[in-house]
């Protein structure tokens, strides 16, 4: 379970603060709009960012003060998921060992990473060679590999075209049902939030102004978030 | 594309002048040189030894260059602390600094008599020597390791925050760091950033004047100024001229392709990236870099302010009548220079081929400016006295000098203008005059200041040209410096380095500052 309990960041003039828990293997959307403290909340969850006030918890134990790679937890950026001049294995193959000596049996599980996102013939690849939604992919298949409980995702599929976002999605949801992963995902569109996630949090000027069931949101959505139906 | 199909308007016209004019005024001379030079060829020993003796000096300054540029780029993409924007605006300033005043500088804190070697015999240690190949290769290191900084710390800034970010979620060590970033890094912007370091060493006349010189430091400018100078042989000067072409189009051809997609001239300000893998000793090795590097860039600049004040007040006459020589010739040159690269930039713009600049850049580098001053001095001299025509010559060599770096600030801010801006009035029905002023130029001042400053410091503080031109009397501010030089009247010539210094850096900064006050206010 992730315990976000009183936290509080001020940072040129912008004031985060929030309280909130999610219930571990639950799909978080977090929505609202640009400038809204989407990102600011994932950095702090992910360490890149140390809150003023309050507290991190993962299944009790405080992670607030943890070193970012010690955290229970894989990201998933918009951009700047990939190194170029790696192949695609090699790019899978850092969430394993980022020195890349892998063994047998590590080299197995990243071939079949990349399998299960559908890549399985591309490893020898640069990321250069890929189009948008396969880089996705990949990306993707890192995170997973990594195994971390928890996954933080910023916009990762924004820059895809509508067809591809819903195919990203959908992949992502059900390896997310496979493996009982807990995620948060920043968003600003509805309809992708729908698609993936189980919860609902909508952002405003840094609040938590609604923490919501995804089920049943249209059938009496909450005023609040008439702008966004 | 719409817009390649549309008639060109008059300022585009103008920018196909400008760029017939620059090939005319490039060719014209390139031409009179080959057809002037000894045939056959006859090299002596001593232009074999100038031949040997450029290319040498020149890898050798690239290499140690871009070698003490890469901890210092590391460690300035990597701290941040209080003043580090001051500094690394201070370490860049030695790129404009005119290269008589560089050296005078490196004089007094590494010469004979300098602060170094004063330190050195206090503590009863042998003294160094700067002249002969140590000192060009230093003088040229002192130039452009800034230059080298700057191009691999541009490195490190292209690459995205997020990908830092994902190496610290992932644990990379300071080892992976290495693996990840910095190699891959340093493969793409190494090759480019030694490669033009070698093409502007292989042009080395002012350094080798004054630190080399003799059969065993002469650089193949060096020997064009003496057949030119001293020997008044003009074969052998063409022929000479006609080898450093080969040398600087050979290293040309390679730097340019191997920086073609490098972007030069963004600021250095971003903050420094968030670095997994540090420790305590990679923060010890920073500080030690930063220090050494800003000892090494600022001591020589301290050493002519300090020497140079108190002769200052009684310079002699023809000190501040060389002075203002200089100013008004920087600024017609930097008049001419933007004259002629502001409607090349546009029409570069309108077309959508950089390639064009790329070209004219190409040409106004690899035809150094002693070999157009040669071909110049060929072709003028059977219709008008050259001497005569010293300075209206040099204005026109420093314009074309300054050509490609104002093109590199402006080309890409013209392109992004016309691709924004550009169409907006273009569908407002703007047309003409008022379409420049108030849709593309305003986008155009920063980098209009900015390629104006830089004009205006390479101007202020040439001594290529007019040192093969000149008599008494009608020299520039760094000619004078050099002949008090000359008769050891060190006090006189600190004095004049002072003012030097003074007015390049003031000019620069007074040309910047305008085109970002004018930006601001739009």
């Amino acid at each position: 379970m992730l315990q976000l309990d009183n936290l509080a960041l001020t940072q040129d003039g912008f004031t985060l603060s929030l309280s909130a828990v999610v219930d571990r293997a639950t799909r978080v959307a977090v929505l609202g709009p640009s400038g809204s403290g989407k990102s600011t909340l994932l950095s702090l969850i992910a360490g890149f960012l140390q809150p003023d006030l309050g507290r991190i918890l993962w299944d009790g134990a405080d992670i607030t003060e943890a070193l970012v790679a010690a955290r229970p937890m894989s990201i998933l950026f918009q951009d700047g998921n990939l190194f170029p001049h790696l192949s695609v294995f090699d790019n899978v193959s850092l969430g394993l060992r980022p020195d890349l000596r892998l063994s047998p049996d590590q080299r197995d599980r990243v071939a079949q990473s990349l399998t299960d996102v559908g890549l399985g013939d591309m490893g020898d690849r640069r990321p250069a060679t890929l189009s948008g939604g396969q880089q996705a992919r990949v990306g993707l298949a890192r995170m997973l590999l990594r195994d971390r409980p928890l996954a933080l995702l910023d916009e990762p599929f924004a820059a895809l075209d509508p067809g591809l976002r819903a195919e990203m999605l959908a992949l992502l949801k059900s390896m997310s049902e496979r493996r009982g992963l807990t995620l948060l995902m920043a968003c600003h569109d509805l309809r992708d939030a729908e698609r993936l996630c189980d919860r609902l949090w909508l952002l405003e000027d840094g609040k938590l102004v609604l923490d919501t069931p995804m089920a049943g949101l249209r059938d009496a959505p909450d005023p609040i978030l008439q702008p966004w139906l | 594309m719409a817009s390649r199909a549309r008639p060109l308007s008059v300022i585009q016209w103008a920018g196909a002048a400008s760029v017939a004019l620059v090939l005319l005024c490039v060719l014209v001379p390139l031409g009179a040189v080959m057809a002037r030079a000894d045939w056959p060829p006859a090299l002596g020993p001593g232009d074999l030894a100038a031949i040997r003796f450029t290319l040498w000096q020149a890898a050798l300054s690239a290499l140690f260059s871009v070698a003490l540029a890469i901890p210092v780029a590391r460690a300035l993409a990597r701290r941040s602390f209080s003043g580090r924007g001051a500094l690394v605006t201070l370490m860049g300033a030695p790129f404009l600094l005119p290269v008589i005043v560089a050296v005078l500088g490196l004089l007094a804190v590494f010469g004979r008599a300098g602060w170094l070697n004063d330190a050195l015999a206090g503590i009863g240690l042998g003294r160094v020597d700067i002249y002969g190949l140590q000192g060009v290769v230093q003088a040229h290191v002192f130039l452009n390791l800034p230059l080298a900084v700057r191009l691999i710390l541009q490195g490190w800034q292209v690459i995205p925050a997020e990908r830092m970010r994902l190496a610290t979620s992932l644990g990379f060590s300071a080892r992976d760091m290495r693996r990840h970033f910095e190699r891959p890094l340093l493969r793409a912007v190494l090759p480019g950033a030694g490669l033009l370091i070698f093409l502007i060493c292989t042009t080395s006349f002012a350094v080798a004047l004054i630190l080399g010189g003799g059969p065993r430091a002469t650089t193949v400018e060096l020997a064009i100024y003496q057949a030119f100078r001293f020997d008044f042989d003009l074969g052998r000067a063409a022929l000479l001229g006609l080898i450093q072409v080969a040398i600087c189009v050979t290293a040309g051809a390679l730097a340019f392709g191997a920086i073609r997609r490098q972007e030069v001239g963004a600021g250095l300000d971003r903050p420094a990236l968030p670095w997994p893998g540090d420790s305590a000793w990679a923060r010890l090795f920073d500080v030690a870099a930063i220090i050494a590097a800003a000892l090494f860039l600022l001591l020589p600049m301290l050493a002519v302010a300090l020497k140079g004040l108190p002769a200052l007040p009684s310079l002699p006459p023809q000190v501040w009548a060389a002075a203002l020589r200089s100013i008004l010739l920087a600024l017609a040159s930097t008049a001419l220079a933007v004259a002629l690269a502001l409607p090349i930039a546009l029409l570069t713009a309108r077309l959508a081929r950089p390639g064009l600049v790329e070209m004219l850049a190409f040409l106004t580098i690899a035809v150094s400016p002693l070999v157009i001053g040669t071909g110049l001095f060929i072709v003028i001299r059977s219709i008008a006295n050259p001497v005569a025509l010293a300075l209206p010559i040099t204005g026109l060599v420093n314009a074309l000098v300054a050509l490609p770096f104002i093109l590199r600030a402006l080309v890409p801010a013209a392109i992004m203008a016309e691709a924004t801006q550009g169409r907006l009035a273009d569908a407002l029905g703007m047309r003409g005059l008022a379409r420049l002023r108030h849709a593309i130029l305003p986008r155009l001042a920063r980098p209009l200041g900015f390629g104006a400053g830089l004009a205006a410091a390479f101007s202020m503080g040439d001594l290529g040209v007019i040192a093969l031109f000149s008599m008494p009397g009608q020299g520039t501010l760094p000619l004078e410096m050099y002949r008090l030089m000359g008769a050891y009247r060190t006090d006189d010539a600190q004095g004049a380095a002072l003012l030097l210094m003074v007015l390049t850096l003031g000019l620069f900064w007074l040309f910047d500052r305008g085109g970002r006050l004018d930006a601001a206010t739009r």
